[in-house]
């Protein structure tokens, strides 16, 4: 393909040939970016015209808290081009482009489900337009209403108990990430031309189910790819050329974007790997004197605005399941390139100084691709903003670029793929502590007493006996593994037919990569309760009914957390066995089956499900988060504890392993320079031992008190929790205890 | 060889440079008021190892510490009440190529050899008083032989941290500090002072012990307060944190 004069001139000064002639935006990043070794010294702070903006919507962010939402549209099902354009201060914007007409006023998307548009409406004073209603029930099936006619009795019993939950299968499944780089590299007319060569692939071979499916898929990505255009010239761009200028590339980037969140309602709507693509822009345009340093960071600002102001209209239950209003604008930034040069760029610092400029925040949720051969200065400057901000999570750049090539995203919390060439079907997880008290229990529940599982024999004996208990949690996960997997296939099969990702997909490459991610919660209380059972005498407590309700442990165990090898492998085996029972079940459209051990902030909310657990958790207390060890037994301190947890091998959770972990400024060091340097270490520690995750919140206890009697003057508290961040003061009482009351790793 | 421990723990920059282990030895002769590890006063309470024991537990964080940077220490307790097998476990971890420290009181400063002073490469030297009468009131014990100790780790040049912690009312005279600060300038091998501001973070341990916390209503030193101790030192030359 020869270039035209568009792009002649928007390609200006790049170097590189095999991006020109196909689709190839990491070939593009390869060939032109400049790694930056050096410190922050060089960084912009906020403009007068940055405040001001920040400023503006900000002051919308008390209304928004105390409403729940600011506003809503209730008549106009969203799509890319459903709404006129909107601005936040129209003079002083650089980037512009809201999902609807006003800042923070929420879209319907009803396509994925109708009752949560209905009842979030309900929950926050609106009524949906009734006109909508009745096209959503009468001409037009949701993804919600297809999930349900196929769901099995069994399936339905398995996420009413609690024993299966946060399915997607009644709003959008999200984690699929659209290259949106590729709009401002090649502009939309030359991706419509590369899709349509794709379609045409497609010519000539038998009409089958999966050719009919790609066809029609196709035609769907081509046009969202024109709706993009029309609402890009909407606010007056011209999208269907490259973008020439910085500003244009991340505008396109920005319009990218915002057209899949104005059509999907995904639970995690992640941004991908954009610093160092947009630095080869910045870098541009500073070097033809078309910006100036300030400019740079303005732009990236003002980006970063846009991205703190995505929303998704959702029921209280679910911000409360989630703390909060997550969106997961994931960011993937640094790593290391396949030939070894750093991936970290000025704009990968620009990132970051945007925590400082427009002070911290949940989203976009930055994620640092950590390795230890990062360059040093920006190894400290991520620490130190960590110190500063509790913003920042850590995954390892090591585990995942020999699995997934250094054009990898997180989408979510800790969830790879290749960007463009990878999607993934979400699939929250199961709760693995309930499945060990199914098995002692015969497939009954353990609050309601109801048959769930299937009626295999319950364990006998006043006293647990290992072996005995082993053998009916194995049989137990059977069933649970196969039930999942059913579930999960259904909800994919009709997302796909009734909520189809058509602009993400239009960024992906065909045919595309899938996987199928599974996950666990509870592992931790799991790994310990079967420790307890080892190690040390539990007795059951059984109603009479012969519903083991309780269990007295007698005695120590070894518990998971202690870098002790006799509770770890317990751990390690779990991870490794449900890995296995998984991939036994064919997954739709020949998927890859991955799983995750994370649990969002559903950790809580899991814990109240669950009753009186063999390690001496009593009923309703919360599981730990993600892989964490459970709270207060981890005994050794952070790095003891964090060890465990990187002993659960990356190859059998492949969505991802997530670890928590708060530590008090003074555990870290005496001084702020001996914080950086020590936290670095920590870091570079961890990833060396094969750790994939870590959320880093530098905070004391007294702030998190004071936050809670005190929040209006806490408005921008972030803290880490799971894969993901969270306003403290957005949190429920409950969650914030939970934060408040977790292990503190700090000096004593 | 046995030793008798409290537990240990993994701490970063808190008990010397970086990530370290920390191996709490159990026993020790003073009393001080603030104590934050009123566990580890009675070598009955704590638990026998050996140090071959001891020492698998460190490899299994060898690696770790090595990456991340940092060491081991030595603390307690008072880990000169147990000479022999602190220095079996400096010599095997110095021998090793981890860095070293050791925590102590240098009440029992003269058990310490040459030997195992040259397989420490720190030592943390807790001076909780210039002022006799005041050390004794703070810790039950005298003062000289900590000072006999300092100004010999002055002599063999080891690289020592001094640590003072800072309890309003108890140890933050003028005077007491001043003293202090000018012995301390005087040895010429201590590499920084840490100035540790009284808390009461243990208050829950003692009562879960059954003890009372002797300082349970002296509030933590201020900030105008802190500013001026680590003014005395700074006066002198010395680093402080």
């Amino acid at each position: 393909m020869t270039a035209t004069e568009a792009e002649l001139e928007a390609w200006r000064g790049f170097h590189g040939v095999t991006w020109q002639q196909a689709v190839d935006v990491r070939a593009f990043i390869q060939a032109n970016y400049k790694p930056y070794e050096g410190d922050d010294l060089f960084l912009a702070g906020p403009t007068e015209r940055t405040r001001a903006v920040w400023g503006k919507v900000s002051a919308l962010f008390p209304e928004e808290r105390r409403r729940g939402i600011l506003d809503a549209d209730t008549v106009t099902p969203s799509s890319i081009a459903s709404h006129r354009p909107g601005y936040i201060d129209r003079e002083r914007e650089l980037i512009v482009g809201l999902q609807t007409d006003a800042p923070l006023k929420r879209a319907i998307m009803p396509a994925g489900g109708l009752r949560m548009v209905e009842n979030s409406l309900a929950a926050y004073g609106y009524k949906l337009d009734p006109s909508v209603k009745e096209i959503f029930t009468k001409y037009r099936k949701t993804h919600n209403d297809g999930v349900f006619d196929a769901y099995t009795p069994e399936i339905v019993a398995a996420r009413r108990s609690g024993i299966v939950t946060g399915l997607p299968d009644a709003y959008g499944r999200g984690r699929i990430i659209g290259d949106y780089r590729r709009v401002p590299l090649y502009g939309v007319d030359r991706l419509l031309a590369a899709k349509r060569a794709e379609l045409r692939s497609l010519d000539g071979g038998p009409a089958t189910d999966a050719v009919i499916r790609d066809r029609e898929e196709l035609s769907e990505q081509l046009k969202a790819l024109a709706e993009l255009k029309e609402m890009a010239a909407s606010y007056g761009h011209d999208v269907g050329r490259p973008a020439a200028t910085a500003q244009e590339a991340i505008q396109w980037l920005y319009f990218a974007y915002l057209a899949a969140v104005k059509e999907q309602n995904g639970a995690a709507m992640s941004l991908g790997r954009t610093s160092t693509f947009i630095d080869v822009y910045l870098e541009r345009d500073l070097a033809e004197g078309r910006i100036t340093e300030e400019r740079a960071q303005e732009l990236v600002d003002d980006f970063v605005i846009k991205l703190r102001l995505v929303r998704f209209l959702r029921t209280p239950e679910y911000d409360q399941l989630f703390s909060g209003d997550p969106t997961w604008v994931t960011e993937s930034i640094g790593g290391i390139g396949a030939d070894g040069r750093a991936l970290v760029t000025r704009t990968s610092f620009r990132y970051l100084q945007t925590l400082r400029n427009l002070g911290p925040a949940p989203e976009p949720n930055l994620t640092v691709f950590w390795s230890p051969r990062l360059p040093e200065p920006f190894k400290r400057f991520c620490a130190a903003l960590s110190i500063e901000t509790s913003a920042i999570q850590y995954e390892s750049d090591e585990l995942m670029r020999p699995r997934f090539g250094d054009d990898t995203a997180i989408a979510c919390c800790v969830s790879a793929a290749p960007v463009g060439r990878q999607m993934q079907f979400f699939g929250a997880r199961v709760n693995l502590a309930k499945t060990l008290l199914y098995a002692i229990n015969g497939g009954r529940d353990e609050r309601t007493g109801a048959q769930v599982g299937p009626a295999y024999p319950p364990v006998t004996g006043e006293v647990l006996d290992y072996e005995q208990v082993a053998a009916a949690f194995d049989r137990m996960m059977d069933w649970l593994a196969a039930t999942y997997v059913d579930a999960l296939n259904i909800i994919h099969y009709m997302h796909d037919k009734y909520a189809y990702e058509r602009l993400e997909m239009a960024l992906h490459d065909y045919p595309v990569k899938r996987t199928l991610a599974c996950g666990i919660a509870g592992l931790s209380v799991t790994a310990d309760g079967l420790s307890a059972i080892k190690h040390a005498r539990v007795k059951v407590i059984r109603d009479e009914t012969g519903l083991a309700v309780d269990y007295e442990v007698d005695g120590d165990y070894p518990a998971y957390g202690n870098n002790d090898d006799r509770a770890d492998a317990i751990a390690v085996e779990l991870v490794r066995s449900f890995m296995d029972k998984i991939r036994r079940h064919p997954a739709y459209r020949d998927a890859e089956h991955t799983q995750s051990v994370l649990t969002i902030t559903s950790n809580v909310v899991y814990g109240k499900h669950t009753g009186n657990t063999p390690d001496g958790r009593r009923a309703g207390e919360p599981f730990a988060p993600g892989a964490n060890p459970m709270n207060g037994r981890d005994r050794h301190g952070m790095i003891a504890s964090a060890l465990s947890v990187s002993k659960l091998p990356y190859d059998q959770a492949l969505d991802g392993i997530s670890l928590t972990n708060t530590v008090t400024p003074d555990g870290l060091g005496r001084t702020p320079e001996e914080r950086v340097r020590n936290l670095v270490g920590v870091l570079d520690g961890y990833f060396d031992a094969d750790g994939f995750h870590m959320n880093v919140n530098v905070l004391t206890r007294a702030v998190l008190l004071d936050a809670m009697e005190h929040p209006d003057r806490y408005p921008q508290l972030t803290i880490r929790v799971s894969g993901y961040a969270v306003n403290f003061v957005r949190l429920t009482s409950d969650q914030q205890r939970d934060v408040i009351n977790r292990t503190f790793h700090g000096s004593l | 060889m046995n030793g008798v421990i409290t537990s240990w723990d993994l701490s970063v920059g808190v008990d010397g440079p970086g990530t370290r282990f920390v191996l709490f030895t159990a026993g020790c002769p003073l009393r001080c008021q603030y104590c934050q590890n009123p566990e580890t006063w009675r070598m009955r309470d704590g638990r026998q190892l050996t140090a071959d024991e001891i020492m698998d537990e460190i490899g299994t964080y060898r690696r770790f510490i090595s990456v991340a940077g940092g060491g081991v220490t030595i603390s307690g307790g008072e880990p000169l009440l147990q000479p022999r097998f602190t220095a079996e476990l400096l010599r095997r971890s110095h021998d090793s190529g981890l860095h070293t420290a050791l925590d102590t009181s240098g009440l029992l400063g003269a058990r310490a050899t040459d030997a195992m002073l040259a397989d420490t490469d720190l030592v943390l030297l807790d001076i909780k008083s210039f002022d006799p009468a005041t050390y004794r009131r703070v810790t039950g014990g005298p003062v000289e032989p900590t000072l006999r100790f300092a100004r010999r780790l002055a002599g063999l040049g080891r690289p020592t941290w001094v640590r003072f912690v800072l309890v309003p009312g108890l140890t933050d005279a003028v005077e007491n500090v001043g003293a202090l600060a000018r012995f301390v300038a005087s040895l010429g091998n201590v590499e920084r002072v840490d100035v540790l501001p009284f808390h009461r973070m243990a208050t829950g341990k003692y009562a879960r012990l059954g003890l009372t916390f002797p300082l349970a209503d002296v509030a933590p030193p201020d900030q105008a307060l802190l500013d001026r101790v680590h003014r005395q030192f700074r006066v002198h030359g010395l680093a402080t944190t």
